[in-house]
């Protein structure tokens, strides 16, 4: 069995980028960023320059996914909020749906319980569009121009290499 | 799970390098890293112990070429080797697209190769997928030192897929590019295969 994929439309992105751009306004944060559980950044919004966000993506789900098994030590279900305090900068790790988290960067601007309140409210819609993105992947027709990768089309991958 | 973002026009893939502690799975991506072009290649992460060894996972973000007007980017990572790990293995295994085995080919290493083979095996299951259907790449590594065994013994104690096969010197890179070109190429093929 292959796992089913994942596909971003422009839709999604306009949904994704709006729920995003909010969160960064309403909870005055530096930089909010939407990673799927495998570690595959979404969407990057907010003051990310400098950062380097495939990093960020890779280490965040790693990091949930570690915490994951340790809830399951516990014998709870997960923990589906996390939150490291840094001297200038704090990360705030949520679950949204069944596999997005919700990574928000914020400094001494914002505080914790407002960083808490936007991205319950946020999380809810944004969980919405996951399910939808979830449902429709699978018998998506948009997908099928991959049908005539040709060979020499994979072979030219590694010109730039 | 291949990762298709079509606002952007790019697909991206992740591909796991599994085997046993000490086998060369980092010395592989290390070489990739080093070799690589700078404008296709993220910052490598190492997430390792005071002695060298792989505590959580490694990871380098490649950019390849286009297909059909989108970049193709390929996430890789390793496991740690270790057999206490194995709960880190199986959460670094999650959504991989395509698998490399690097086998260490000293014939005292025999028993850890089928440990960990049998092993990934196991945590492929978990995450419901199967060695005979994901694309799965086996490399013999470490050909340069003495007491190895030769490769059409590899073959019969690791290989009964018959899933491609390579030689390697990950320490001199003999071998590495050509293992994740053919992994690359399994993987999008399985892409056009399953989507197309």
């Amino acid at each position: 069995m292959y796992n089913p994929q994942l596909v971003l439309y422009e839709e999604d992105q306009h949904r994704i980028t709006d729920s995003c751009n909010r969160l960064v306004r309403d909870a005055n944060a530096r930089s909010v960023f939407l990673i799927d559980k495998d570690g595959q950044l979404l969407m990057a919004s907010g003051d990310h320059h400098g950062l380097d966000t495939a990093s960020l993506a890779s280490l965040t789900a790693g990091t949930f996914a570690a915490t994951g098994s340790l809830a399951h030590l516990l014998g709870e279900k997960e923990f589906p909020h996390l939150f490291h305090e840094g001297e200038h900068d704090s990360i705030h790790l949520s679950l949204v749906g069944q596999r997005w988290i919700l990574v928000v960067i914020f400094d001494e601007r914002s505080t914790l319980g407002l960083v808490r309140l936007r991205v319950r409210k946020i999380g809810e819609e944004l969980a919405k569009v996951a399910e939808e993105m979830q449902a429709r992947a699978p018998q998506s027709p948009d997908v099928s121009l991959f049908s005539n990768i040709t060979d020499e089309d994979i072979d030219n991958l590694f010109d730039d290499l | 799970m291949p990762f298709i973002n079509f606002p952007a026009r790019e697909i991206t893939c992740k591909i796991v390098y599994y085997g046993p502690g000490l086998g060369g799975k980092t010395t592989n991506i290390q070489y990739i890293f080093d070799k690589t072009n700078p404008n296709a290649k993220g910052k490598l992460i190492t997430l390792d112990t005071d002695a060298d060894r792989t505590l959580y996972f490694d990871f380098l973000p490649l950019s390849l070429g286009e297909i059909h007007g989108f970049r193709t980017k390929f996430s890789l990572y390793t496991v740690p080797g270790q057999v206490f790990y194995d709960a880190t293995r199986k959460l670094v295994l999650r959504g991989a697209d395509g698998v490399v085995f690097v086998a260490d080919s000293q014939e005292e290493r025999m028993d850890a190769n089928q440990e960990s083979l049998e092993n990934l095996q196991l945590n492929l299951q978990d995450h419901g997928l199967d060695l005979r259907t994901t694309p799965f790449v086996m490399q013999y590594n470490k050909r340069d030192l003495p007491g190895v065994l030769s490769v059409p013994e590899l073959h019969e104690q690791l290989n009964p897929w018959n899933v491609p096969e390579f030689q390697a010197i990950a320490t001199t890179g003999f071998g590495v590019f050509e293992t994740l070109k053919m992994t690359v190429k399994l993987v999008v093929k399985e892409l056009r295969k399953s989507i197309g």
